[in-house]
């Protein structure tokens, strides 16, 4: 039988204009024109013959795999991998530059919960909208509709606009539309980053019912190990545009998280123009320490400093960098903020700002800890950046006997394993032998 | 299961016949599309769907005192409110179309982002709520009638289908062009309104066509021009229709639509990227 993916040498390329401005303004080439006719008529000559300067980007490059029905793949990779790329070329949102993809069967996507979601519009009117964008014919919906209202938990607020609703049950409402379309491949994007826990587990199990029982084909690009390993038997590694690794998910994550672009314990931005932020902060680096030096493994019993170096380019802004530490399996182990008073509630002035957390010792537990690094604003809350997958540091327990392993040797499970003060009574039972 | 359908992706080539036939099975998008935004237009306002009358009534009102009143502008011996509101329905329905169009893309790049479809269907949905709006503004138009006692000319409502399809052409094919353009230079979301103003002026809306005398060829350019006239000897009677001056205006936009379907597929490609 033919696989119902097959992706054939397909490649994406871009091309960089070196510009700073979101977009191009058509009396900025007027002008240019106008100011040098010769340099745009040699450009442009340049140009026909294939010769200009111009740089490019392979944003993709020669990527070649297959699916077969009914598997989930997941696909993963650092940042600027090429997985979003190669997801919208798989939708057709944005044609491949070389190569062919051929697909059996009806195709949907879900890039993003409730695509073209109205403000305005009622629920009610929001589910046929969405519905149809996403490819759903009209009489499906009305069909499903009963089912999606009570998958969305949403019945009583059904004829209100959305504007109206909390955000969780915005995602609610937009993942249960999603969830009742019936595709033969489906191609996903991180979707679930959103909505709670509890949500979230719902709507893993739902795409986890979707493989197995109605035998349908995933394509799944996600940050979360965690639901990459439950979902998906099998995984795609993308650095740089290139498939790197390929296989039993499980390989693929380890391959991923040893590999050199994968994260390391200290990344920096050279140039601070294309760092991860905005005008009013940028990041420069992040790096983690112990001992006072960048270290791969950390000694579970020191204190580790996660170090992130960052540009104030505004005056004027409260900042609070912060971390969110995730493990092997994309388990969160737990978020911190910035809560030295001195910088809490002062508006930062200009210049470059070195800030440390620091982890106490005996309180990790071993293992590979990847950690986000971000920098936010309250009041109203703002997301300055957040770089996921920034540094990442292996902890490791050297079996010495005074940690809270104690002397024992096996695997022991948990995020964190904190030496604790314990304490122990004892009072004769009076109990003769 | 329906194993049959197959899709394959390749680098796009610049236009198919395959891809209208694609905006045919896409026909219920389309129809929600325009759905959403008559819906979301009036959501929210005290008069609601009103304000597809309010609009050119009020322009008719303001024009028939300045232009009709104190300036005696000429109209063909026709009442000047029914003289002036027929032009500007058809100018309306042109204009709004026109930068409805224009814009298309841009106010939808949050879906453009995310899932693919057709791209031809925004632009296409955005003249059709268009066309609503002419719909139910036409209705002040048979109402200044009765108040006028003025008898249209009822063989003449036929044309209309064809005047509304010159207009659709012109609207769609100078829209396409636009709205590819406006993905990548934003200039066009300012330069547009001032553009449709002025070509307001060299469109026989506020006064009749014969008033530019020999030289209203300058007039004949500009394909509105027989599309209002038409509409005017039709409906209003006086001058015979001008049969040249319509074919001439229908080839036109009908090259001009081809042209701008040309444009946007061949610029469609980098939407994604760059909107």
């Amino acid at each position: 039988m033919n696989p119902i993916i097959e992706v054939k040498n397909i490649s994406k390329k871009y091309n960089i204009t070196h510009q700073q401005g979101g977009y191009v303004a058509l009396r900025d080439v007027l002008t240019n024109i106008a100011k040098s006719p010769f340099a745009f008529l040699k450009h442009k000559a340049k140009q026909a013959v294939g010769k200009a300067g111009k740089e490019e980007f392979w944003a993709l490059k020669d990527i070649n795999f297959t699916v077969e029905k009914g598997e989930a793949v997941g696909i993963i990779g650092a940042n600027g991998a090429g997985k979003s790329t190669l997801l919208k070329i798989l939708t057709g949102i944005t044609p491949p530059t070389t190569g062919e993809i051929r697909m059996q069967g009806s195709v949907a996507s879900l890039l993003e919960v409730g695509t073209g979601f109205h403000p305005e519009l009622t629920g009610r009117e929001n589910i046929f909208l969405n519905g149809a964008i996403l490819g759903m014919a009209k009489k499906e919906i009305n069909d499903k509709f009963n089912d999606i209202v009570k998958f969305s938990g949403v019945e009583k607020f059904i004829d209100t606009p959305v504007k109206r609703y909390s955000s969780g049950m915005y995602v609610r409402l937009a993942f249960s539309v999603a969830a009742h379309m019936e595709p033969d491949i489906l191609l996903v994007d991180e979707v679930l980053a959103v909505g709670d826990a509890e949500f979230q587990k719902k709507c893993l199990g739902k795409m986890d019912e979707v493989t197995k029982q109605a035998g349908r084909t995933i394509l799944f690009v996600s940050h979360n190990m965690g639901a990459i390993q439950k979902l998906c038997k099998k995984c795609i590694l993308l650095d740089k545009g290139k498939i790197i690794s390929a296989g039993q998910t499980q390989n693929v994550i380890n391959d991923y998280l040893h590999s050199e672009t994968g994260p390391t314990a200290a990344k920096e931005w050279p140039s601070i123009t294309k760092a991860p932020g905005n005008d009013i902060v940028r990041l420069c680096a992040v790096r983690v320490k112990q001992e006072g030096r960048i270290i791969d493994a950390a000694n579970i019993r020191l204190p580790v400093g996660i170090e992130m170096e960052y540009e104030v380019l505004k005056p004027g802004h409260v900042l609070i960098p912060n971390y969110h530490f995730y493990n092997e399996e994309g388990v969160y182990a737990f978020v911190v903020g910035d809560c030295d008073p001195l910088w809490q509630k002062k508006p930062r002035q200009k210049g470059r700002y070195t800030s440390t957390a620091w982890i106490p010792g005996n309180l990790l537990s071993e293992g590979i800890l990847i950690v986000g690094a971000a920098i936010s604003t309250m009041n109203p809350v703002i997301v300055h950046f957040y770089e996921r997958d920034a540094v990442a540091f292996n902890v490791i327990d050297s079996f010495d006997g005074d940690s809270a392993r104690g002397d024992y040797a096996g695997s022991i499970p948990g995020v964190v394993r904190p030496l604790l003060h314990w304490t122990t009574q004892f009072s004769d039972s009076g109990i003769k032998v | 299961m329906n194993g049959t359908k197959t899709t394959i992706i390749k680098p796009k080539k610049t236009f198919s016949w395959n891809d209208l036939k694609e905006i045919w099975q896409y026909k219920e998008l389309l129809y929600f599309f325009t759905w959403r935004d008559l819906k979301v237009r009036y959501k929210q306002t005290v008069i609601g769907i009103l304000w597809a009358i309010f609009q050119p009534f009020m322009t008719m009102v303001v024009f028939s005192i300045f232009f009709g009143k104190f300036a005696q502008m000429p109209s063909d011996g026709i009442p000047y409110p029914i003289f002036v509101y027929t032009g500007l329905l058809l100018w309306q329905f042109f204009s709004s179309a026109l930068s409805e169009t224009s814009n298309c893309l841009i106010s939808n790049q949050a879906i453009i982002t995310k899932v693919y479809f057709p791209r031809l269907i925004l632009p296409i949905s955005s003249v059709a709520t268009k066309l609503v709006d002419f719909a139910i503004a036409s209705v002040i138009l048979v109402g200044l009638m009765a108040y006028y006692n003025y008898l249209p000319n009822l063989a003449g409502l036929l044309i209309i289908p064809l005047l509304l399809l010159i207009t659709f052409m012109a609207s769609v094919g100078l829209g396409l062009f636009l709205a590819s353009i406006n993905v990548k230079y934003r200039d066009v979301r300012y330069a547009l309104p001032f553009f449709i103003q002025m070509l307001l002026f060299v469109t026989p809306v506020i006064y009749p066509a014969s008033i530019a005398g020999k030289y209203s060829w300058i007039l004949a350019m500009n394909p509105m021009t027989g599309v209002i006239k038409a509409a005017r000897s039709a409906i209003l009677g006086g001058a015979p229709i001008n049969w040249e001056l319509l074919a001439i205006s229908g080839v036109t936009c009908f090259v001009l639509l081809v042209f701008g379907i040309i444009y946007f597929k061949k610029t469609e490609r980098y939407f994604a990227d760059i909107v």
